[in-house]
């Protein structure tokens, strides 16, 4: 694989957010929920370099602590719905019976429903909150895991070196881990590339709705909810929180495209530059 | 005609599903509805008076046969907040949000499907690039930051169109529907405009473009009469697939452009702890995806004869 400029870059400026996310309590910023009424909407100054919110918050140091829920959740959301998912979609897969069938009806279900559909339903029954958020994205994003680790365990289910494990006496939990999930692992990994940004972009319109997770907890959703009000007055409220999330997710996307062209030679298309080879509907699906 | 009854006697049961899960979400969840209404304060005997009202009081299993006939009725009982029936409150905001989704759909194959035509046909150029800047940019901004970039520059700034509201008249309808379907959109027109790249490019290469090539067909003739309508398939493909973000988009679209619609009907109820109508606009959201789904699929008929033939 050959690494190219914007990968590159990329790949640096999410070490880059997720190291100022990890020391943001050490950064000599002001304290990210820290309120002064004489400084209430100030313009980007030296003191304050993305200037100031109605409540007289610093924005660097909320935008800077907002990067550490937005990073939490991505993460938080695909290791979860991927840990949940592949149990499902391997022992559905694997299995046969009614178990198996109820599973692929309730994957069935839950992917009639739109990601940030689910998640409103969940938080509305759970109340707003960091766990809830995770809980509700993770719930919509579980199934696609489901679907491609069935998929992967239908296919080589029947194979002889399975057969071959099974006559061996292997553990049904020995085949399922060593035998039938590798073969599912590229597939999860592609789609892991595909939910982090996805994930966080649904943190932020669920928190952008008031549902998410809630002032005076900054993340880059709620703070751009809080400009949108004085979005003329002073747009410096929406302008470096989204600018935070979207160099944030563009990252991701790119990074995402290069660890697919790796994983997959038959899907080789890039966002930035020309393809090597066309591709088809294969992976063209974002969902959010 | 089969082919479309099969899908129907396939969605039946997955929307069955939904109203089950739609159920379970709202009842077996920790937290007493009656309660989370009238605030920890109220008395026992007004908590009682309403779990009543409610019908959560009653066991379980005759809750959902309660939900399941009313449901079956079209009755999805009444709105706690509003005083009206949740069927009638829906079917108010449902056309809104279905006419945004279509616009942002129409958007997105607007911008998507020449855009990606043209990065195919002139491959590895400055257009091709810029293509590509493009999609990664509709795929990585989200509906409301560019629904707030739109409303500052064509609302606020230039007074183009309004700042709120659907419209009364049908040029108003219009004029208040252009930038919520393009915030709406732009998401969408990134993904089709790649996959209408890929595509194109992997049909260039197929054995009809050759043969269309080798009878004297000029290359416009060759993309637009014969590559352009084997590409569709892949495109209402991704279509389909991404409905569901679509809507979502459409609904938080309504909350930047402050419009009616199924987005404005949930956040209100939510704010008023209004669970009937919730449970409601959740329901129709997961039904709305599954017979747009359907309607992607007939598509597929019209687009290739050979689907309808299986």
């Amino acid at each position: 694989m050959r690494l190219r400029v914007p990968v590159l870059l990329s790949g640096l400026f999410i070490l880059l957010v997720a190291a100022l996310a990890l020391v943001a309590p050490a950064l000599p910023v002001k304290s990210p929920t820290a309120q002064s009424v004489v400084r209430r909407l100030n313009a980007p100054s030296a003191q304050h370099v993305l200037g100031t919110d109605r409540l007289g918050r610093d924005i660097l140091s909320r935008v800077v602590w907002g990067a550490r829920v937005s990073l939490a959740v991505g993460a938080a959301v695909v290791a979860i719905s991927a840990l949940a998912g592949t149990v499902v979609g391997l022992t559905s897969g694997y299995f046969r019976g009614p178990v198996s069938d109820l599973l692929v009806r309730a994957v069935d279900v839950l992917q009639a429903f739109p990601a940030l559909i689910l998640a409103l339903a969940i938080v509305t029954a759970l109340g707003p909150g960091f766990a809830t958020v995770i809980a509700g994205i993770s719930l919509g994003y579980a199934p696609q895991f489901a679907r491609v680790t069935r998929a992967a365990a239908l296919a080589v289910r029947e194979r002889e070196y399975v057969e071959a494990a099974r006559a061996a006496g292997a553990s049904t939990r020995r085949i399922l881990l060593r035998h039938v999930l590798p073969n599912g692992v590229d597939p999860v990994i592609v789609l892991c590339t595909l939910l982090v940004p996805a994930a966080i972009l649904t943190e932020a319109m669920l928190s952008f709705l008031g549902l998410g997770i809630t002032d005076p907890t900054p993340t880059w959703g709620n703070m751009i909810d809080n400009g949108r009000l004085v979005l003329r007055e002073a747009p410096w409220l929406t302008v470096f929180p989204s600018a935070a999330l979207v160099l944030t997710v563009i990252a991701f996307n790119l990074v995402g495209d290069a660890i697919r062209d790796a994983l997959d030679p038959h899907v080789q298309e890039t966002w930035v530059g020309a393809p090597s080879r066309p591709t088809g509907p294969r992976g063209a699906s974002l969902p959010g | 005609m089969r082919h479309l009854i099969r899908r129907l006697a396939q969605i039946v049961p997955t929307m069955l599903g939904a109203l089950v899960l739609v159920f379970l979400v709202m009842r077996v969840l920790p937290g007493d509805p009656a309660i989370s209404l009238l605030g920890t304060a109220a008395t026992p005997e007004a908590v009682a008076v309403l779990r009543r009202e409610l019908g959560v009081d009653r066991p379980l299993f005759e809750q959902f046969i309660a939900y399941l006939s009313g449901a079956l009725r079209l009755d999805l009982g009444q709105s706690l907040a509003l005083r009206a029936p949740v069927t009638q409150l829906v079917l108010d905001a449902v056309p809104h949000t279905l006419l945004l989704t279509l616009g942002g759909t129409l958007v997105a194959a607007a911008i998507g499907v020449p855009l990606g035509a043209a990065a195919a046909l002139r491959r590895g150029t400055w257009l091709d690039y810029g293509a590509s800047v493009g999609a990664l940019l509709g795929v990585s901004v989200p509906v409301f930051v560019w629904g707030l970039v739109l409303l500052l520059v064509f609302s606020l700034h230039w007074r183009l169109f309004p700042t709120a509201g659907a419209g009364t008249t049908p040029g108003g309808v219009l004029r208040a529907l252009v930038l919520p379907s393009i915030a709406t959109g732009f998401f969408l027109a990134g993904v089709v405009s790649r996959i209408t790249r890929a595509s194109i490019l992997q049909m260039l290469g197929q054995d009809f473009a050759r043969t269309a090539r080798a009878k004297g067909l000029g290359e416009t003739a060759v993309v637009g009469r014969h590559v352009l309508r084997n590409a569709i398939i892949p495109i209402l493909t991704v279509i389909g697939l991404n409905i569901g973000t679509l809507l979502s988009g459409a609904i938080v679209a309504e909350t930047v452009f402050t419009r009616p619609g199924l987005g404005r009907l949930a956040l209100d109820a939510i704010l008023a702890r209004d669970y009937p109508v919730i449970q409601g606009v959740i329901l129709v959201s997961s039904f709305a995806v599954l017979l747009l789904n359907l309607i992607v699929d007939l598509l597929y008929g019209l687009a290739d004869p050979r689907v309808r033939a299986t």
